[in-house]
């Protein structure tokens, strides 16, 4: 399982970049891929969503189920990524390129994790 | 296969209509669509023959066992389909004054009668279409309530077990209530404790079926009814699982207020493949007024007419309900009576036992204890075992000529098969289910690959698995080859083609 | 007493034992004593053959009076049903099948849905279309809720669809705490004026009817410029014998088709079952409830359907899917299927330009005798009289229903919502002419 040491990550398994600028790169790690399986259909925020930390703001869809997806931070979403409506399937082959939405005038964070406390949260919940 | 668009030419046509006997008048060339429609072009010979073909690659009640629990498949009679047939009933206006048409206005009063007398309840509408339908129904006479006693912006949550079938949130949903899921206890019902934690002003209501959707009949369930009420709300009852309670126990007798009955699952009507089914709502006495549209009245010159409740909410669709539905149903009823409603439940729930004793030493229950109408397996176990998992269990049985269970359902037990067989099937067929469950829960250890790439579309495995015991040759003969094998899921979703292009 | 139970009381007993029980009662022993019914009997008249069962029935249908020909539309149509029609739809096979959520075994049930679903989309000129719903009036209040969202939240309605229509819309509406505002309807039509005025940021979109519930054909190109102007939806509902005939809710620019599919092969049946059909433009496609087949293949390349687009529904969303339904109505769906093949684009017309044509004729008849149409615009194969008064209106009705006609709908003080379908002969025409001396 894949885990880059220069993101954060949420309890939820989300992503999180830092992208330098005001802006904060959102997307779902390789173990929440792989949890969710093929998947055929996103639907992102609009741009100009507020976003809540902890909070639903999308939603993902395999042919069997429909999941959340979490907000790791509190702001505003500044752009979504629209290559994902016609291939969802990029989330499962490279999960930490297929950012889902990039969020600016954040003002919160929730609790983040670096990667090895990450790595021990999906050990434990792989038991 | 070929589609009926794929089949035909330029042209060809069915001999329907003749010439038109008045001046023809044709729409001002504006308001006129600019290409003809694209619609098969076939003669009656080749509707026929499509059709029949397409008739073979469907599985009814008709063709074997149906076990899907929580859909009640069983058989429905061949009479109820000839009364509903008859032109005094199909030629009828939904708009004819009532004198004209006292006959359909006896079917639903008669029809109501009966399941007043089976469900404890007051009074029926039988406007909605489907279960969903009467959730959605049963759930605004809720809130019409709610709103008439000045609580409608305080009551907004209704409460929902984890075991409770989609269409239950979905319709509460709809009527605008926040849900609320509720946990069951390790016994598979209602946690009294974690549904004490969760009422409150704000309660609005609860939704319930009873048997629950593990086919348990819930021991507390006075109790829970108590508590819904004691709170300040109202339950509702999700019909589905009747089939085991007729003349066995009343859902108002339970503590019920409104309920909904699925006539296509309890009172035999055909499932259609996926329709028309009826879904009528009864609630008690005080709450009949707040009912959608109207119920047949005997008025002062001794005839029926439909009049609404002096409270209505409304109307949840435009005339009287899936009539002729209902025609099969009260057909089923009268045929059955009070003695044979009974003996329906009676064996619904004992075949139900009898295939859960005899498959137990290899499938036990989920819940270990004597079921209702139907009883849930968790194959979980057999998953980390061999790694075949309810779905590739399911496709198996397909080849032995059985529709498979319920799959997944409910979500709170793992890898679930969800087993109902009715009371319309003949012990052999039982057995023989049985006998087929056992030789692919045997199969499973021995031959996963085998199971992992069921259905098979040709039959070389039918020559490779041997059997030991008796009865090897019957089953052969018996054996099913489908015409596809497992579709591509993710494809459909993900490049929906929904029509055909040309 | 009637039974399907196949075993005999000898057999239910010795399964009982082989099950463990001694009894009923210890079948059930696990009910609570406080509901259990024990030896009370329901309070239900007893069983009876299928000779007897046949008798009463047939008993009761007497009761009905059975018109000769049907002047009475308002939403329910008697067209004629092609003999192939009902000889398909009686295939056991398709009658008592379930929902086609095995698909290696019910190919036959998916692709006939598959057909319908192209068959809507043609005939409708939309891009897409579900499996069916329960009727139109839920349809169309279907078709509303679709097009709600976080910023527009207030519907709109035309005055002049059918009232049932509205009633099951704002029924709709109380469920889901949205409001739904009327628009008025001036000289039989959709008021252009008002709408424009109604229409604003938070509106998510309106609902008209064409042919309308008084048989006019809708400004529909005019109310559908006003509406995507004000950047909200047009959700349409129409008569599927009419497009035959008349300009498509596409061609108007619709975003719903919704419509009552009743026409298509099925019989008045005193109003069910009947058939709703939804469909859609391709991005709306996601927002349509219910079940939807697609196109796919299995893994040896064959061509397959599969009901998709699953992760819409209830049973996956729970309370966060669009709609509640389940069960729809499969059936009819193939009646009007069946129906379509039957007729064939030729045949369609045909029926829409005899309707329409012998509309007019009698229309024309009814004028000479004294009975002005109300409005005085195109019409499809209904439309509104008035007579000179309500004494002569409920007695011109009263004679027809003596000579076997169940005559239009009276509404209001002394009008009559006529409609007649290509079933009626010139005859029959000329006849209730001479009765409206």
């Amino acid at each position: 399982m894949n885990t880059p040491e220069n993101l954060k990550y949420s309890k939820t398994h989300e992503w999180v970049k830092d992208m330098g600028d005001g802006k904060f790169e959102i997307g779902l790690t390789d173990y929440a891929q792989s949890e969710l399986s093929d998947l055929v259909f996103v639907n992102l925020p609009e741009i100009g969503d507020d976003v809540t930390a902890d909070e639903v703001c999308a939603d993902v869809e395999s042919v069997k189920a429909a999941s959340d997806v979490y907000s790791p931070v509190t702001g505003k979403v500044a752009e979504v990524n629209e290559e994902l409506i016609d291939a969802p399937q990029s989330i499962n082959s490279d999960p930490y390129s297929a950012w889902l939405f990039r969020a600016e005038d954040v003002t919160d964070t929730e609790e983040l994790m670096d990667a090895a406390a990450y790595n021990e949260l999906v050990a434990k919940e792989k038991q | 296969m070929k589609l009926i668009y794929e089949k035909g030419a330029p042209g060809r046509h069915a001999s329907i209509l003749g010439k038109c006997d008045v001046p023809e008048v044709m729409p001002p060339v504006d308001d006129m669509r600019k290409e003809k429609p694209l619609l098969p072009e076939v003669s009656e010979t080749e509707i026929s023959r499509h059709y029949q073909a397409l008739s073979k690659r469907a599985y009814g009640v008709c063709d074997g066992l149906y076990p899907l629990g929580s859909c009640t498949m069983k058989y429905n009679p061949s009479v109820d389909e000839d009364i509903a047939a008859l032109p005094e009933f199909t030629s009828v206006h939904p708009l004819a004054p009532d004198e004209t048409v006292q006959g359909s206005l006896t079917v639903l009063s008669e029809m109501e009668k009966v399941l007043m007398a089976i469900t404890g309840f007051a009074g029926f509408t039988f406007e909605p279409a489907a279960g969903a339908h009467g959730e959605f129904t049963g759930l605004l006479t809720i809130k019409a309530y709610h709103r008439a006693n000045g609580d409608l912006t305080t009551r907004t949550k209704i409460i929902v077990p984890d075991s409770a079938h989609g269409t239950n949130p979905a319709s509460a949903a709809m009527a605008g209530f926040e849900v609320i899921n509720t946990p069951s206890d390790d016994k598979g019902c209602i946690d009294l404790d974690a549904l004490r934690a969760v009422v409150g002003p704000d309660t609005a209501g609860l939704m319930l079926t009873n048997p629950n959707t593990v086919g348990l009949f819930d021991p507390n369930i006075v109790e829970v009814t108590k508590i819904i009420h004691e709170a300040g709300g109202l339950c509702y009852y999700d019909g589905a699982n009747l089939n085991a309670a007729m003349g066995i126990a009343r859902p108002a007798d339970m503590g019920f207020d409104v309920m909904h009955l699925n006539l296509h699952k309890t009172f035999a009507t055909p499932h259609g493949g996926g329709g028309p089914g009826s879904g009528p709502v009864g609630c008690r006495e005080d709450l009949v007024k707040f009912l959608p549209g109207s119920r047949p009245v005997k008025g002062s010159d001794g005839m029926l007419h439909m009049e609404a409740g002096s409270d209505s909410y409304g109307r949840m669709r435009a005339f009287n309900g899936n009539f002729l539905v209902i025609v099969k149903a009260l057909t089923y009823v009268k045929m059955l009576g009070r003695d044979g409603l009974l003996e329906a439940s009676r064996n619904a729930v004992l075949n139900a036992n009898y295939m859960r004793v005899k498959l137990s030493d290899i499938l036990p229950a989920a819940y270990d204890v004597t079921c209702m109408h139907e009883f849930v397996v968790s194959l979980d176990d057999l998953k980390k075992s061999t790694g075949v998992s309810a779905l590739d269990f399911a496709k198996a049985m397909q080849e032995y000529g059985i529709h498979p269970p319920t799959m997944y359902f409910p979500m709170i037990v793992h890898e679930a098969l969800m087993i109902e067989p009715t009371e319309t099937e003949p012990k052999e067929t039982l057995d023989e289910a049985i006998h087929a469950i056992r030789e692919i829960y045997e199969r499973s250890y021995h031959e996963s690959e085998w199971m992992h790439g069921c259905p098979h579309t040709d039959s070389d495995w039918l020559h490779e698995y041997v059997p030991e015991d008796t009865g090897a040759a019957d089953r052969l003969e018996k054996a099913v080859t489908t015409v596809i094998g497992r579709p591509d899921e993710v494809t459909a979703a993900r490049h929906p083609k929904l029509t055909y292009q040309g | 007493m009637g039974s399907f139970v196949p075993g005999t009381k000898a057999e239910q007993e010795s399964m009982l034992r082989e099950a463990g029980y001694k009894n009923w009662d210890d079948l059930f022993s696990g009910i609570p004593k406080d509901v259990y019914l024990a030896d009370k009997p329901l309070d239900i008249p007893e069983g009876k053959s299928e000779l007897e069962v046949t008798a009463e029935m047939k008993e009761i249908a007497d009761r009905n009076v059975r018109f000769r020909y049907i002047l009475r539309g308002a939403g329910a149509y008697d067209h004629y049903i092609p003999s192939i029609v009902g000889r398909v739809v009686r295939k056991e096979s398709f009658l008592t099948a379930y929902t086609p959520y095995q698909a290696e075994i019910s190919q036959g049930i998916l692709q006939s849905i598959f057909e319908y679903q192209s068959e809507i989309a043609a005939l409708t000129g939309m891009d897409v279309s579900n499996a069916s719903a329960y009727d139109g009036a839920s349809a169309a209040a279907e078709g509303v809720m679709m097009c709600l969202d976080r910023k527009r939240t207030k519907i709109l309605v035309s005055d002049s669809i059918a009232p049932e229509t509205m009633d099951v819309v704002k029924t709709y509406c109380f469920g889901r705490n949205v409001s739904c505002t009327v628009v008025p309807s001036k000289e039989g039509v959709t008021d252009l004026d008002a709408l424009k005025e109604m229409a604003g940021d938070d509106t998510a979109c309106l609902l008209i009817q064409s042919p309308n519930y008084f048989g006019i054909i809708e400004p529909a190109a005019e109310a559908a410029d006003l509406i995507h102007g004000a950047g909200a939806k047009l959700v349409m509902s129409v008569n599927p014998i009419s497009l035959g005939l008349l300009k498509t809710p596409a061609e108007y620019g619709a975003d719903v088709a919704v419509g009552e599919g009743q026409s298509l092969g099925m019989p008045l049946a005193w109003g069910g079952p009947y058939l709703g059909f939804m469909a859609a433009t391709k991005e709306m496609m996601r927002k349509l409830p219910g079940r939807i087949v697609g196109e796919t293949t299995d893994s040896e390349g064959r061509r397959a359907y599969v009901l998709t687009l699953q992760a819409r529904e209830q049973h996956i969303r729970r309370e966060k899917a669009g709609s509640n339904i389940c069960s729809n109505e499969a059936l009819c769906a193939l009646t009007a299927s069946v129906y379509l093949a039957a007729m064939g684009p030729e045949g369609l017309k045909l029926a829409a330009l005899q309707s329409t044509s012998k509309a007019h004729y009698l229309q024309k008849v009814l004028e000479s005798k004294g009975l002005d149409l109300v409005y005085d615009r195109p019409f499809f194969d209904e439309f509104l009289t008035s007579s000179e008064s309500r004494e002569s209106r409920d007695k011109l009705l009263s004679a027809l229903e003596k000579i076997g006609v169940l005559g239009g709908l009276p509404c209001g003080e002394r009008e009559i919502l006529w409609c007649v379908t290509e079933k009626v002969p010139k005859e029959v025409l000329d006849m209730v002419g001479r009765e409206a001396r």
